[in-house]
This record gives C-alpha cells, sequence and structure tokens, in this order.
C-alpha cells in the first residue's frame, strides 16, 4: 500500500474512522450507541471535505471549510433531536436495546 | 514621559528579559524556547497569584464575616497557602472501591490542563501575549468547554449519588451560562472586527482627553459586561451559583470523593478558571493592559493587567461574602429567561452603535433601549404574586 | 506524512474503536470524546484552525455533554442481561467492511489524480465571516432556521407528557 500524498493519508483515516462509525452503529444494542456511531461517520465526512479543502485548487474560496462548519452545526443540532428521540422511547418503553423494538404496536 | 526609554523598558523588561536568554541559543531553537521560556512563566506565576488569592479570600470572607481569617502561620497569615499545600500533599490518596479507577484519576488532569491552556491567548501586556492566534477568542472558548466534560467524568467516576448530581448540577449549569458568556462576547467582538484577543486591546487602548475608550463605559459596554460577570460567577462555580458544591447541599458536590492532591488539583483548576475568566473579561471590556487615564501610562502595562484582575477576584470573593446561594431551578431560569434574551438585545444594540455614527444621539437612543429592556424584563417580568409582603402565622 | 499525522490519526482510530467496542456505555461516551479531540486537532493541522476550534466547541463541548446526558437519563450506567452486540453483528462487520474497502480502493487508485503538496493556504477569519454573509448567507439563514426547528422539536420530543384530567 504505497500511500504517497497526504492527502490519501488523511482520506484513508477518514474511511476508516467511517468505516468504524458504520459498524459501531450497525452492530450494538443500544440506541444511543446507533447515534455515537452516526456522529462518527459525519466527522470522517467532515475530516474528508476539510481535506480536499485543504489540498485541492482554490483554497482560498473557503468551499470546504464553509461546508465543515455548516455539517458541524447540523450534525448537532441532529445529535440534539436523535437523543431526545431516544430518551421519549426510553419513557415509554423503559428500555434502549434496539433488538427488543422490532413491533411497530406502542 | 510616559514615552521615555525608562517606561518603555520598564514596560518591556519581561520581553527584553526572554530575548536576553533566548540569546544563548542558536537561531532556530529561538521561537520555541521563547515559547517555553512564557510556558514556565504562566505555569510559575498564575498557580503563586492562586496561592495568594486562597490567603485573600480566607481573610476577605472571614472579615466579611466579622471575623479574623487564618492568622497563625506567618505575619497575618500569610504562609497559609504553604501549610495548605504541605496537607495536601501528604494527605492519602483515596479513591473508592467501586469508582471508576481510570476515569477518577483523569478527570482533575484534564481540568486542570484545559485551563492552563486558557492562559495561552490572554495578552498580559504590551507585546506579552505568548501565541497571537487569529481566532483566540475561540480558542480560549474552547478551552473552556472542555472542563465540563471533566467536571462530569469526576462526579459519574465517584460512583456517589451526592457526586453524580452535583456534576450534572453543575454541567447544566455551565451549559446554560456558557452561551451567555459567548454572547456578551460577541457584541465586542462586532466592534473591535476580530477574533484576536491582542487586537481587542489594541482597540481599546486610545484616549480622548484623559478618558480611555474601554467598552464598559459605552451603553451596550456596561450591559454586555454585567452579563459577563454574571455568567463568568456561573461558570466557575462561585457562589451565588455554587449550589453543585455548596457544603451545606451536597457534601462537597463532584469533589466529594477526592482527596489530597487531587482535590488540591481540583482547587487549583477552579482558581485558575476565576483568574483567566477574570483575564478575559478585562481584555474584552475593561481594556485589558491599557492604563485608566491618559497620564497614567508610564505605569508598566502587566501592572495594569493583573491589578484589574486582582480587582475582579476581589469582587468574586465579595459577593460569596456578601450574597445568598441561588436554587438550582432560579439559576436557570435567570440564565434562559432574563440573561439570554437580554444578551441577544445588546447584540442589536451593539449594531445600532455601530450604525449609527458618532455623536450624542446614539448614547441616549442605546442606553434607553437598555435600559427600558431591564426594567421591562428584569423587574416587572419576574414580578410574581407568590411573593408578597411576608405574613406569619402563630401557633394558637 | 510526518509522525504527528500518525499520532493523532492513531488516537482517532483508536477513540472510535473504542467508542464501538466497550461495554460500558459511558467509557464509549469518553472514547467518543478523545476521537472528537483527535480530529480536532488533525483539523489544525490541516491548517484550518477555525473549524479545528468549532469542532471542540460544538462536539466536545455540546453533543459529548448531550450523549452523556442521555446516557444518564437513559439508565445505560446498566449493563444489557443478553450482552452488547446485536444478534446481527456479522453482517453489520461485513457491511462495514465493505465500505471500507470500496472507500479505500477508490482512494489508492486516485493517489496519481490529486495534487502533491500545495501551499498553506492564507485564511484568516475575516475571510470566513465575509464569506459567510456575503457568498453563504443563505446556507447561514437556513441553518439557523434548521437549529431553531430543531431546538424546539427536540425539546418538544423530550418533554414530559402532561397527565389528562380524566
Amino acid at each position: 500500500m504505497g500511500v504517497t500524498t497526504p492527502l490519501a493519508g488523511y482520506l484513508l483515516v477518514a474511511a476508516l474512522l467511517f468505516a468504524i462509525g458504520l459498524a459501531g452503529a450497525l452492530v450494538r444494542r443500544n440506541a444511543i450507541l446507533v447515534l455515537i456511531g452516526i456522529e462518527l461517520m459525519l466527522n470522517a465526512a467532515n475530516l474528508n471535505l476539510i481535506a480536499f479543502w485543504r489540498f485541492g485548487p482554490h483554497p482560498e474560496a473557503l468551499t470546504g471549510m464553509m461546508f465543515a462548519i455548516f455539517s458541524i452545526a447540523v450534525a448537532a443540532a441532529e445529535a440534539a433531536v436523535g437523543l431526545g428521540l431516544v430518551i421519549s422511547i426510553y419513557r415509554h418503553t423503559n428500555t434502549t436495546d434496539l433488538d427488543k423494538m422490532n413491533r411497530m404496536k406502542g | 514621559m510616559a514615552t521615555s526609554p525608562f517606561f518603555t523598558h520598564f514596560d518591556q523588561i519581561f520581553i527584553l528579559l526572554r530575548d536576553w536568554l533566548v540569546g544563548y541559543l542558536p537561531a532556530a531553537m529561538r521561537p520555541a524556547a521563547g515559547v517555553v521560556l512564557g510556558v514556565i512563566a504562566i505555569v510559575c506565576v498564575f498557580p503563586g497569584l492562586f496561592a495568594l488569592t486562597t490567603v485573600f479570600e480566607r481573610k476577605g470572607l472571614g472579615r466579611i464575616q466579622n471575623r479574623l481569617g487564618p492568622n497563625r502561620v506567618g505575619p497575618y497569615g500569610l504562609f497559609q497557602p504553604v501549610a495548605d499545600g504541605i496537607k495536601a500533599i501528604i494527605k492519602e490518596d483515596i479513591v473508592p472501591f467501586s469508582a471508576n479507577a481510570v476515569v477518577h484519576f483523569l478527570a482533575p488532569l484534564s481540568l486542570v490542563v484545559a485551563v492552563f491552556m486558557e492562559f495561552a491567548v490572554l495578552p498580559m501586556g504590551r507585546n506579552m501575549v505568548l501565541i497571537d492566534m487569529d481566532a483566540g477568542l475561540l480558542f480560549f472558548f474552547s478551552m473552556s468547554v472542555s472542563t465540563e466534560l471533566s467536571v462530569f467524568m469526576a462526579g459519574w467516576s465517584s460512583r456517589n449519588k451526592y457526586s453524580l448530581l452535583g456534576a450534572m448540577r453543575a454541567v447544566a449549569q455551565m451549559i446554560s451560562y456558557e452561551v451567555v458568556l459567548l454572547l456578551s462576547s460577541v457584541s465586542v467582538v462586532m466592534i473591535a472586527g476580530s477574533l484576536s484577543l491582542p487586537k481587542i486591546v489594541e482597540a481599546q487602548n486610545s484616549y480622548t482627553g484623559i478618558f480611555p475608550h474601554w467598552y464598559i463605559f459605552t451603553p451596550w459596554g456596561l450591559a454586555g459586561f454585567v452579563m459577563y460577570a454574571i455568567a463568568a460567577t456561573a461558570e466557575t462555580n462561585r457562589s451565588p451559583f455554587d449550589l453543585p458544591e455548596g457544603e451545606s447541599e451536597l457534601v462537597a458536590g463532584y469533589h466529594t470523593e477526592y482527596s489530597g492532591f487531587k482535590f488540591a488539583l481540583f482547587f487549583l483548576g477552579e482558581y485558575l478558571a476565576m483568574f483567566s475568566i477574570s483575564g478575559l473579561g478585562t481584555t474584552l471590556f475593561l481594556g485589558g493592559w491599557s492604563a485608566p487615564f491618559s497620564f497614567l501610562t508610564f505605569i508598566p502595562s502587566w501592572i495594569w493587567f493583573f491589578s484589574k484582575v486582582m480587582l475582579s477576584i476581589f469582587v468574586f470573593i465579595w459577593m460569596r461574602g456578601t450574597l445568598p446561594r441561588l436554587r438550582q431551578d432560579q439559576l436557570m431560569n435567570f440564565a434562559w429567561k432574563f440573561c439570554l434574551p437580554f444578551t441577544l438585545l445588546n447584540l442589536i444594540v451593539t449594531a445600532l452603535w455601530r450604525f449609527m455614527g458618532e455623536g450624542w444621539l446614539r448614547w441616549v437612543v442605546c442606553t434607553a433601549i437598555l435600559a427600558v429592556a431591564y426594567v421591562f424584563m428584569g423587574r416587572v417580568g419576574t414580578r410574581s404574586e407568590h411573593f408578597g409582603p411576608r405574613r406569619y402565622r402563630y401557633a394558637e | 506524512m510526518n509522525a504527528v499525522f500518525y499520532l493523532l490519526a492513531a488516537l482517532t482510530l483508536a477513540g472510535g474503536l473504542a467508542a464501538v467496542l466497550l461495554k460500558h456505555l459511558v467509557h464509549c461516551a469518553l472514547a467518543t470524546t478523545v476521537a472528537f479531540a483527535g480530529l480536532a486537532l488533525l483539523f489544525l493541522q490541516l491548517d484550518a484552525q477555525f473549524a479545528g476550534f468549532a469542532q471542540i466547541l460544538v462536539y466536545i463541548g455540546a453533543v459529548a455533554i448531550l450523549i452523556v446526558f442521555a446516557i444518564l437519563l437513559t439508565r445505560g450506567s446498566e449493563l444489557p442481561k443478553d450482552g452488547v452486540f446485536s444478534r446481527t453483528w456479522f453482517v453489520g462487520l461485513v457491511i462495514a467492511a465493505g465500505v471500507f474497502a470500496i472507500l479505500g480502493w477508490a482512494v489508492l487508485e486516485s493517489v496519481r489524480a490529486v495534487p502533491q503538496q500545495t501551499a498553506v493556504p492564507a485564511v484568516t477569519v475575516r475571510d470566513i465571516g465575509n464569506a459567510l454573509v456575503g457568498r453563504y448567507v443563505l446556507p447561514l439563514e437556513i441553518v439557523a432556521l434548521l437549529l431553531t426547528a430543531a431546538t424546539i422539536g427536540a425539546v418538544i420530543v423530550a418533554m414530559h407528557e402532561k397527565e389528562r384530567p380524566r
């Protein structure tokens, strides 16, 4: 695996972090860990954006950094709503185990 | 007279000292060595000030409460911190059996590290900032929020109801007032046009006649400073916002299960956070290292900075001795229902100030808007029928 | 590709791995915080200071605390009886490995097409501010609207339901 450019190094780290986040979201039982996995995936995408901004053709246009900043804001909002949902479901079913939530009946 | 070589040299004495020491090294290592010397200076000066402040606080609180403070160790009790330090170091370090050892150990460390990092961007004198970052204010606030997680780690890892409750209360309080802190600083950034703290001080360093252009002497600056001071007291968990660590409420809150040197580290972290947030407050609103009158500029800039910081610490101690403690729901209501709307209004008033141009009209309009808003939101809005004149019922 | 990059990458990936593998939820949340911090340092390494400090401020200062509060409010401190991994864990692992394989292959195959080390971009906070209210003012306003909606939504979703009088 001859990684020759710094950009490829950052992209590989982002890809690995994305895969770890995806594995976490798919493999664990607890709903909160799924949200943690989603946050890791969003962070990996942000790393990708910043790496491309830095090594891309026009860094003075600030596109990559703007995209990453908006992505951080949106991810925070989504984490808030997601965790509110988890708390609400816990109050209703008294569990956060996703394997047990396989019925639509409330 | 203030620009004569003697006074300029006295003002820049630490910079000259650093340059002389660093001159002994090869040119490639000089910037790094200069920064290392600055770090050593910060690590020596601020814990020294912390030691002085502990005596200052205990004597001051004692005097406010009509008693003498500690007066046994040394003249007027001034060597008390030495005794306290020896006690803290030789005490047994107790970790509860069911506590999470790793997190329990890391919590005070991460707190102290985050707080020390905050000093890196404070301009303590002319040209005396450790790192002049373009986004210095943002860096300061990033380090400040990192302390919230350490507080939670401390409370949760102790496996103790009181610690966990104290930690959750502390974190909720710190998050609420963090918003107020940030927004009141944004109005300063709007006027100064930069996030870099040395530039904010430079923008305040001019005089009309003998009066300085500090931001506190403007209507939006005064409102912002008051909001900043309230939020700073809540951020550092000081009275009257010290419910998370109130001894009569929660044993000792999130540092119940810490003894010996780790407790000393929490104590150090809390006082250093007080210093750094006072330092930021002086930088943003009180003109940083600039002198209060134009004829006083011969006194070195670092003396002004540290005097203003110690004045803020004195006000913190004064508030602790005078005001009663606020209940958790009272302080959260205060933050979200009064402080936050008032700070947002302050932002609008700041923008109005900036775009109205020079003259007496902007002073009148801005002061009027802020005064009316304060009366409505603060006095009329929080009046409630529950708190009428006290009625007494006696047993018959 | 210096030593600092390898160290930070190792720190971030270790944090991410710990976050998905550890049994105790609060440990996972703290490991996620380490991953966020590692990422912020990687942003600083990439000369994106504003994004790095915003990452610390938002993720460590808000999202991590949100996660920790949610864990506390849903009694996450007790370990579940049936183990922490779901029944279908193997499929999830295979999918994740497949995704990484595709992404890694895409990156390595396109190494020739991307530019080599470029100069440090001279970006000040003033430029970012100008961009935010100049070229990117529409996304800024939409994000403001989205954050308001999300705040109101989260409060309503997590609010205690009022008992209906019978």
